[in-house]
């Protein structure tokens, strides 16, 4: 039998508790559901006991609803959250969904319509975060297309992951051409075999695209499967090295491309972890990326403006842009003539590459 | 005015986000503000403070920075150096400035 999934309502008001109580507890999933009324109550229990969902005000004494989603995206990224509330300003509907909850109700909206909140819900429950390719959830981008290659299709895959997109051209089952990164061909092929996630979606076919690709689709698809294990699994000193000098020439030649000075890579947690391209001051750039990184976040934090998206500088001699990701921070330098407003962007998709 | 805000304050608010134009001198004290006077001073006195210290540490990391941006998902703070001091602006985000999903398609997927 499966465990019934919890869910914890904050509110200030007792009356609300009640009604929220009433009506989640009609869920046809059965879900145990918890009530406080502050937010600090609610973190301590969060912290105690795992639930599934937040439901949570957001005009409350002390510690605001906003706080509290705050604290809770950084300290629970699992958590499902739902603000519900009576504020119809949309400058908070805008800053919940940046701090990135999943549900923004009005209160008079669910008095009008429980049962939709109801379906919204329980949607929300019973939505697992899985990987794979969106549309298939759970497949590797091999799969689909053995899949496409087995039912003979002539199509073009677009697949985006992030800011990169890639194409793979099949004609009658067959593969016939790649784009990926800057690159054509297997190679092309390969980089894209090593992205674990993204979207993709079919095109007409381009029969009159030139071939490129010679190789049987099974036998590159071996190929990629054998090196992607004897990366993640290197058996010897050798090729260690060899993987190594491998990623240095892919990074290298990313920079390169890209058009940027120097990239650096740094972790809060592992302070020794610094990867640093085209610069000789490392060490300095990445102690600024961590503090730099950690000072914003701290500030953002407390004016609740969500969370860091990207902090871009400039000086007579360089531009910079630092993009914290995941449990990482990219510092990248790109040349003062660069033009800003496609900085972002750039970064993006240089970062997005890096770590593919 | 004072007297009408402490009778009329709700015990339960919300935080606004600031928006307006300071110049601080280089002592870090705020010569001139457009921001609305309810705004909490401690929180201004964060931002000047992070701020300043932004420009101190990218000096000492050899990378002397003549303006920055901070770009939060509500809000933006661009500050530029000035003598020393800085001014600096606060422009809240009426939309999040990407999808809280980074993944989100821009068009159906299919086979």
């Amino acid at each position: 039998m499966e465990p019934h999934h919890k869910i914890l309502i904050l509110d200030d008001e007792t009356a609300w508790l009640e009604v929220n109580r009433e009506i989640l507890g009609q869920l046809p999933s059965k879900p145990e559901i918890r009530t406080v009324s502050a937010g600090a109550r609610a973190i301590t229990l969060l912290d105690t006991e795992p639930f599934r969902l937040l439901v949570c005000d957001l005009k409350m004494p002390k510690m605001d609803g906003l706080q509290v989603l705050a604290i809770v995206r950084r300290r629970f990224p699992q958590l499902r959250t739902v603000v519900l509330t009576a504020l119809e300003d949309e400058e908070f509907r805008s800053r919940a969904y940046a701090l990135g909850v999943d549900l923004f109700w009005l209160k008079t909206d669910i008095q009008q319509n429980p049962k939709m909140f109801q379906d919204c819900v329980e949607s929300l429950l019973g939505r697992d975060m899985e990987t794979g390719f969106r549309g298939i959830q759970s497949k590797s981008l091999m799969d689909i297309i053995q899949m496409e290659c087995l039912s003979r299709s002539s199509t073009v895959l677009r697949i985006t992951r992030g800011p990169l997109v890639a194409k793979l051209w099949l004609q009658d089952g067959e593969l016939i051409d790649a784009e990926a990164e800057g690159t054509r061909g297997e190679t092309a092929f390969r980089r894209i075999l090593a992205w674990k996630s993204g979207t993709f979606e079919s095109l007409s076919a381009e029969p009159d695209r030139e071939r490129t690709i010679l190789k049987s689709v099974n036998a590159l698809l071996l190929e990629s499967a054998q090196n992607i294990d004897e990366a993640a699994n290197p058996t010897g000193p050798e090729s260690i090295e060899e993987a190594n000098h491998r990623k240095t020439i892919w990074k290298l030649a990313l920079v390169a491309r890209e058009g940027a000075e120097s990239v650096v890579a740094t972790s809060a947690d592992r302070q020794n972890e610094v990867e640093a391209w085209g610069t000789q001051y490392g060490g300095q750039m990445a102690g600024w990326t961590r503090r730099v990184t950690e000072v914003a976040k701290r500030l953002g934090d407390r004016l609740e403006a969500g969370p860091l998206l990207y902090l871009a500088g400039n000086s007579l001699e360089r531009q910079v842009l630092l993009l914290p990701r995941d449990e990482k921070s990219y510092l990248v330098a790109w040349p003062p003539d660069a033009p800003t407003d496609q900085l972002f962007e750039k970064t993006k998709k240089l970062v997005a590459s890096w770590d593919s | 005015m004072g007297f009408l805000r402490r009778l009329f304050r709700s015990r339960a608010a919300v935080q606004q986000l600031p928006a307006g134009t300071l110049t601080v001198n280089r002592d870090g004290r705020v010569v001139t503000s457009t921001i609305a006077s309810g705004y909490p001073e401690g929180l201004l006195r964060d931002i000047v403070r992070d701020v300043m210290l932004l420009f101190r540490q990218a000096n000492e990391a050899q990378m002397p920075l003549a303006e920055f941006s901070i770009h939060f998902a509500s809000l933006r703070i661009t500050a530029r150096e000035m003598r020393g001091g800085a001014v600096i602006f606060l422009s809240p985000r009426s939309v999040p400035a990407v999808p809280s999903q980074p993944d989100s398609p821009s068009q159906p997927d299919s086979l």
